[in-house]
């Protein structure tokens, strides 16, 4: 009767109002049998990690298209350490330019995925990091 | 667990969320958790709030949340959205309409998926309630599932039942129909700013004059209930007239005419001792589906699986009739307690 769904929360953080990203990849995810807490446009990195923190989420996929990947991203990674969170992998996708993705894993990203990724690719790969993450 | 179960009663947020997630995930979990924090359950309002799909419930459950904020209660929300019959997936998409809650310590919501239920919550939904209960928050907002006609789970989860309707529902023969719309201790007429909201209105208000020959502000003027009507409409709480109130969620017009009135659904229900009667009837629906569940469980467990399956091939085979066989189980498990 055990059931431990893959719980994965979807936001986009920062102004820009592109979201069908965000969407295709909770739709690919919700139709790989996870749930898929989707916060939807404009979150700030407060909200993204409160979300996470109280649905309990397994990983935090991010959505920027914007440029402000660098800066947002490690606020938000910031304040995941200030909430005993570091075992929560946090996923960011967008048009990241090739030489941000070793800067970004630097910080402690654990994924980045940039344009053209297939979602079975986001599905395997969120697959592969919070199921290693439940063995740890 | 215990450390978990003590922090979540102080309060501590990721403790909440991580017993939650628990609950959810194993039923054996669930029991442990619930039998060590029973007993600081039974403070909050328990508001459920239901109605099909898109007629504003999240929305509605956003302005709710800021309104009793403002009168410095503090509040839990469990929001429920389906999970895939084919995969098991589910998109839960509540907090879209919620992000107004972000960042206040007095909130804390909780998206839940339905994982194969049917009656509009999850297995799970009592049991998380009861942690939030338990956890300190004075009022706890579910949000079922849209809801059609017949998921009606939600009039024993809770202490006050709102169903939302938007304009357009239909016509007056979907307001007679049994089901959702018996089940509201208050109704909510939402975007009431659309055309048709006056017709929605005048239809619901119609079907409570049919029902329970009282409604607050009929057109007809406020009509006094009869111990004939209070037969008819089959409720215990015939002294509680249910109302239909207009909202327009998105600019949180009618919102705190509502909050109003669910507290006053609270002082009745607490006036009248309607209280311990519904806490009554769920006490019992809890202890039956328990029982239920417990006891199917230690059945297949006595019985050894070649019985089992020896006896389900002779009913396949005709050999015996399936009634039969449950009294031969039935005798067989008794003889092995």
């Amino acid at each position: 009767m055990q059931e431990s769904k893959i719980r994965v929360l979807i936001a986009k953080p920062g102004l820009d109002g592109h979201d069908r990203g965000a969407k295709v990849v909770a739709r690919a995810l919700r139709d790989a049998g996870m749930e898929v807490i989707y916060t939807g446009l404009r979150q700030t990195p407060e909200m993204i990690v409160e979300a996470a923190l109280q649905e309990d989420v397994d990983i935090i996929g991010i959505s920027i298209l914007s440029g402000a990947h660098m800066a947002l991203t490690p606020r938000i990674l910031a304040l995941m350490a200030e909430n005993d969170m570091e075992d929560v992998p946090l996923l960011v996708g967008g048009i990241i330019p090739d030489e941000d993705i070793s800067r970004l894993k630097e910080m402690g990203v654990a994924i980045v995925f940039g344009p053209g990724t297939s979602t079975q690719e986001i599905i395997a790969s969120i697959q592969e990091t919070v199921l290693g993450e439940r063995a740890n | 667990m215990n450390e978990l179960i003590e922090q979540a009663l102080n309060g501590r947020r990721r403790a909440i969320a991580r017993l939650i997630t628990q609950v959810e995930n194993d039923p054996a979990t669930a029991k442990q958790t619930i039998m060590k924090l029973f007993r600081n359950t039974g403070q909050a309002h328990i508001v459920g709030i239901t109605g099909p799909p898109g007629s504003g419930k999240s929305t509605l459950v956003n302005e709710l949340a800021k309104e009793l904020r403002r009168r410095t209660r503090t509040v839990g929300i469990v929001a429920i959205d389906p999970s895939s019959p084919f995969t098991g997936g589910a998109l839960l998409g509540d907090r879209v309409r919620m992000r107004d809650l972000a960042g206040d310590s007095g909130i804390f919501i909780r998206s839940m998926a339905s994982r194969g239920s049917l009656g509009g919550l999850a297995r799970a939904t009592g049991d998380v309630v009861k942690i939030l209960d338990a956890s300190g928050f004075d009022v706890i907002l579910i949000e079922t599932v849209g809801a059609g006609q017949a998921e009606v789970d939600i009039a024993r989860a809770g202490h006050s039942t709102l169903v939302i309707e938007a304009p357009g529902m239909g016509d007056e023969i979907q307001t007679i129909k049994a089901g959702i719309l018996e089940i509201a201790d208050i109704l909510v007429v939402n975007k009431a700013d659309r055309p048709g909201s006056n017709r929605t209105v005048k239809a619901l208000k119609a079907m409570l004059m049919l029902g329970s020959g009282t409604v607050n502000q009929g057109h007809h003027g406020p009509k006094p209930v009869t111990d004939e009507s209070a037969h008819n409409s089959g409720k215990l709480d015939d002294s509680w007239p249910v109302q239909v109130l207009e909202t327009i969620a998105t600019d949180g017009d009618g919102v705190k005419n509502l909050v109003d009135v669910i507290i006053a659904h609270k002082t009745y229900l607490q006036s009248s001792g309607e209280w311990k009667n519904r806490e009554f009837a769920r006490s019992k629906q809890e202890i039956g589906q328990i029982l239920q569940t417990e006891f199917l469980d230690r059945l297949y467990d006595s019985v050894p699986l070649k019985e089992w399956e020896g006896l389900i091939a002779s009913v396949a085979k005709r050999e015996i009739d399936p009634y039969s066989a449950v009294d031969k189980l039935f005798a067989r498990s008794v003889q092995n307690e």
